[in-house]
């Protein structure tokens, strides 16, 4: 996934929150956004996902434009898949059928089919006996879980992940962290928001710091945790790493 | 104490404390010529029944569609839903019906009072629970919004799987007690000669000059109504219930 993002502007009010943001990266796996909080990594990763149109700018993925019209970027979304800090999963519906409505209302499976489509992935993520309970029945670790398999259903180009174990306690942390990594490894194709370093660090094929609405440095995982050219990048990590 | 018990109780004692009451107004019932006029009751009460349904469902989907339009993005269909709902809750009942059926129906050529008289108290209700379902609307997450347009749903279809599924179970209670309101309300259809359970009451009033023997029939044929109605709503709340999360 080849990301070129150009000018990106966008400003909630009299709030610029992105500003003339450029960033590319070359054909990897996984890029990973860090930076302070309110540094504008989320509005930049709803941009990415189709969910914001931003005021200016451009943003394609492999030669492909995101499109700019309603329409366009319904189809778009239907392409990718979200995940969000907050899980969002409906609480009216259990967990499989919080997996199946994407593939029998947007993509045309019979609900047999589609519970037979996700049947799999359940399984391997050790959610099958948890597969009939309402969200609030589930703990954090596992609505994330299933939130990302909601997101992964309709096996689409890539995910964005924003913040996914913020609102987590550590052991629920890494449970969702190493799905992360095993989808990895299975050659998912992600953008992931998040302020775990050790993890970005493993699983990031290159990182961009966002701060102050515009991508400070970037680059691969290695430079830019070690040797990054920036100071404000340096002294960032500096502080949060061991 | 069962709650069962405890509502029968809170029956007695309340009706024991009638009984005293009417028996200290020295009042003597005479039921014999009210008795003659029962099948205007019933008549009545079936014509309430029917116009309270006609317009409870009519009610139902102005309510919705006004709350769908109370928050549109289009200033013209915001402000056309707003004023449709002021307008409303603001004046009476009354002149509604006297504006509806004398001047309105008259005028676009509807003659038939029954139409008119549902159409009417559909609009006075659908008023109502266009402010409840707006408020139900408001209340689920924008997340709920997000994770619905990030799986690709269109407008349309977010609204009937996500939004709607969970807005219906926060609006139930406030829907049920306006139905109450409306089948009571329906006893004003009475103005346009509709003959539902009030008029008959009237009616057979004015016949027999037995005023309470005309009227405590007419306060058991709404409760008729309405208590098997509370029940049910009662019933879809403990149905429509799971945790949010």
């Amino acid at each position: 996934m080849e990301l070129v993002v150009k000018g990106l502007t966008q400003a909630f009010g009299a709030t610029t929150v992105l500003d003339r943001l450029d960033l590319t990266t070359g054909d990897i796996r996984a890029l990973v956004l860090v930076g302070p909080s309110g540094g504008g990594k989320t509005t930049l990763l709803r941009i990415l996902a189709g969910l914001d149109l931003p005021l200016e700018g451009s943003v394609s993925f492999a030669g492909v434009t995101v499109p700019r019209d309603e329409a366009g970027l319904l189809a778009y979304r239907r392409k990718v898949g979200t995940v969000f800090q907050a899980y969002n999963l409906f609480p009216h519906l259990s967990a499989l059928d919080n997996l199946t409505l994407p593939l029998v209302h947007v993509h045309g499976l019979s609900p047999a089919a589609a519970r037979k489509r996700v049947a799999e992935p359940l399984e391997r993520f050790k959610l099958a006996e948890h597969a009939h309970k309402r969200p609030s029945q589930l703990s954090g670790g596992q609505k994330q879980r299933i939130a990302i398999l909601r997101a992964l259903a309709s096996q689409p180009e890539r995910l964005f992940l924003d913040e996914p174990t913020s609102a987590l306690d550590p052991e629920m942390t890494a449970e969702v962290l190493e799905m992360i990594s095993e989808l990895k490894e299975i050659g998912t194709r992600f953008v992931l928001v998040t302020h775990e370093m050790g993890f970005a660090r493993r699983v990031a094929d290159e990182v961009a710091f966002v701060g102050g609405g515009k991508v400070v440095a970037s680059g691969p995982a290695a430079t830019m945790f070690k040797h990054c050219p920036e100071p404000r990048v340096r002294e960032f990590f500096a502080r949060i790493l061991p | 104490m069962t709650r069962a018990l405890a509502h029968t109780l809170v029956v007695a004692i309340l009706a024991a404390l009638l009984t005293v009451a009417f028996w200290r107004s020295g009042y003597e019932f005479q039921w014999e010529g009210v008795w003659a006029y029962r099948q205007k009751f019933v008549t009545g009460w079936l014509t309430t029944v029917a116009m309270s349904l006609a317009s409870l469902v009519l009610s139902a989907l102005v309510g919705l569609v006004t709350a769908v339009g109370l928050r549109s993005r289009w200033p013209l269909i915001e402000a056309a839903a707003r004023v449709y709902v002021e307008l409303i809750r603001g004046t009476p009942l009354l002149v509604q019906l006297l504006i509806g059926f004398y001047v309105v129906a008259n005028a676009v050529g509807l003659e038939n009072r029954y139409v008119v008289g549902a159409l009417v108290l559909a609009l006075f209700s659908g008023a109502y629970m266009a402010e409840i379902f707006r408020g139900g609307l408001a209340a689920i997450p924008a997340g709920q919004r997000d994770a619905a347009r990030a799986i690709g749903l269109t407008p349309w279809q977010s609204l009937r799987l996500v939004i709607l599924p969970q807005a219906i179970r926060l609006v139930l209670p406030a829907v049920a007690g306006q139905l109450v309101s409306l089948i009571k309300d329906s006893s004003l259809l009475s103005v346009i000669a509709v003959s539902e359970l009030t008029l008959a009451a009237q009616e057979v009033n004015s016949f027999t000059y037995s005023t309470l023997e005309s009227y405590l029939p007419l306060a058991a044929g709404y409760l008729l109504l309405t208590l098997p109605l509370s029940a049910l709503s009662r019933w879809l709340e403990r149905h429509f219930a799971y945790e949010a999360g």
